[in-house]
């Protein structure tokens, strides 16, 4: 049986600092990031605990096509920047040049939007703080994008937990089509290519942010010649008994709609392969191709070659796969994705593909990239413009813009699955499902105890020698109800170390 | 901006029955998604960034990942 696809989103956001002749992205992002915790703390001390980050388990080199990879850009591990953990069991961090919130690890699809939209509060709390801690005229302004528009782009990856015993080829070969074809509803959206070679009458707009920058079908790296399927094979958790599928082809989505489904669709695929329900495989000629072309069509019936040399285009793919998600839902049941989330997420796969079918523009209120091509098409027709005007590509980068008063998609009244009460929970209050509820917990009660976190363990000094690291290895454990009468019963981190065993 | 004026659309009443029929959305859903537009794109001007050529040149980011 498929086993239970605990997932999570990681965000790495544009970044600019207003008002400033020059700027330093990364000094920008540890001051963003510093200035929220600095005045969280200030307000509620627990929700901010002054607890790093613990690299010991990080080993991003490593490749789930077989031990580290000595040829490949294995991505360096940055451990002197910022790197704070949240009591909501996220990660708030520099990466490379840019702020990155990693969300805890989540039991379903839904959860995922509910922390990622938590997320995006945070990081317009920390704009506000920054701008507080500025001289006037200066300010921090965060973009939930993916491309600067000039070559350069940074991600959004989300993650799911697999069975290790599953072959990686398999893997590879039944969710490449998925990844090419679920563009037609994650796509965020973009004004022109940055694939090169390609103009505004070539590539007006396309779906995605992210598609212009693919280059390989398979690999490790993330920062160049970027792969349709990521080997990064770095668990965080048990490795005998799982992988952590690390997916860097998506687009960082506005839309909760487009996360519930981009996540949602990919855990019942995902679930579908290890119980090996997907009898056919379908096998582009030209993978890297093949994801370009879906995102450049907006009338979403490009045909794609196969192996075979038979054609299919993006929507008949889905709606294979959403067929195979039916009978599969009704052979199977749906537990390991959640059985209410699991049915949700079936119903409005249906509805957004019958829709992307008929009449894709009724879709403006659901999807990322058919509200900006609406918004930017309406503009661009009401003011007689090129699509090559400065105007267009700035309402593109402006769609993304956190400040809400400054937000494009703020004001398209988007469809929401979300309610604000349990967004503004997220932020400080874990999920209750997963490992993260052990580990937002811990930090709510005894951050003073806690010298370091991470995913896979806690390291605890309560002053007695040595260090305690209390691990976590099972992502599906340390649940509300599994250790929340035990976390109650303890008044002192020392009496939980005791309770747990010395 | 007195060009923007000229070409600017009068701001949308409500949609007759032969306006409905020229859109090119057909569904009812489609129509009301349209009329928000209209009324978002007369009001937009006041909050998209003001030297767009500007802003969108300096707009650069270092890659990630």
């Amino acid at each position: 049986m498929a086993i239970t696809k605990i997932c999570g989103i990681e965000t790495e956001y544009g970044i600019v600092i207003r008002g400033v002749d020059e700027s330093n992205p990364i000094a920008a992002s540890s001051m963003l990031i510093n200035a929220y915790l600095h005045e969280t703390r200030k307000v509620e001390p627990a929700a901010a605990p002054d607890v790093g980050w613990d690299f010991e388990d990080e080993s991003p080199g490593n490749d789930a096509r077989g031990g580290p990879s000595p040829g490949a850009m294995a991505p360096e591990v940055e451990t002197h920047l910022v790197n704070a953990v949240l009591t909501n069991g996220a990660r708030y961090y520099v990466d490379h040049a840019h702020p990155e919130l990693s969300t805890p690890e989540c039991a379903d699809a839904r959860s995922v939007v509910v922390f990622d939209r938590a997320a995006e509060q945070i990081l317009i709390e920390s704009m506000d703080a920054a701008k507080r801690a500025l001289p006037d005229g200066q300010e921090i302004v965060v973009y939930k994008n993916n491309s600067d528009g000039k070559g350069n782009s940074y991600g959004c990856h989300e993650n799911y937990l697999m069975d290790r015993q599953l072959p990686f080829g398999r893997i590879v070969s039944h969710v490449t089509p998925h990844f090419i074809t679920r563009q037609i509803f994650t796509g965020a959206g973009k004004v022109g290519s940055e694939a090169g070679g390609l103009n505004h009458v070539d590539v007006p707009f396309q779906l995605t942010q992210r598609a212009d920058f693919f280059e390989e079908e398979v690999g490790l790296e993330t920062t160049l010649k970027r792969p349709i399927v990521n080997t990064r094979d770095e668990p965080h958790c048990d490795a005998t008994k799982y992988r952590r599928l690390h997916v860097i082809v998506g687009d960082a989505n506005l839309s909760e709609v487009a996360t519930f489904l981009k996540v949602g669709t990919t855990c019942i695929v995902l679930a579908m392969i290890e119980d090996d329900a997907l009898p056919r495989d379908f096998i582009f000629n030209a993978p890297v191709w093949a994801l370009r072309r879906v995102s450049y069509d907006l009338s979403l019936r490009a045909p794609l070659e196969l192996v075979d040399g038979s054609t299919v285009t993006a929507l008949e793919v889905q709606w294979e796969l959403f067929d195979r998600a039916r009978k599969y839902a009704d052979s199977y049941g749906l537990e390991c994705v959640g059985e209410a989330v699991g049915a949700e997420v079936l119903a409005r796969w249906e509805s957004v593909l019958t829709a992307l079918e008929t009449d894709p523009m009724s879709l403006a209120d659901q999807l990322d990239w058919v509200a900006k091509y609406r918004l930017i098409e309406g503009y661009r027709d009401r003011h007689d413009l090129e699509w090559d005007d400065a105007r267009l590509a700035a309402m593109d980068l402006q769609y993304h813009d956190l400040r809400p008063e400054r937000s494009l998609f703020a004001r398209l009244g988007m469809e929401r699955i979300t309610d604000d009460t349990e967004v503004m929970a997220a932020r400080t209050e874990p999920p209750t499902d997963t490992r993260a509820y052990f580990r937002g917990k811990c930090l709510q009660r005894w951050a003073d105890d806690i010298v370091a976190a991470n995913w896979d363990s806690l390291v605890f000094d309560i002053g007695r020698e040595p260090l305690r690291r209390v691990p976590m290895m099972e992502p599906s454990r340390g649940t509300e109800a599994h250790v929340g009468t035990l976390l109650a019963d303890c008044t002192t981190a020392a009496e939980l170390l005791d309770r747990l065993g010395s | 901006m007195a060009e923007r004026e000229q070409i600017r659309k009068p701001a949308p009443a409500k949609k007759d029955a032969e306006e409905i029929d020229e859109a090119p959305a057909t569904s009812e859903k489609g129509e009301k998604i349209k009329a928000e537009l209209d009324d978002l794109l007369d009001e937009i001007d006041d909050v998209l960034e003001t030297n767009a050529e500007e802003f969108v040149r300096s707009y650069v980011q270092k890659g990630g990942e």
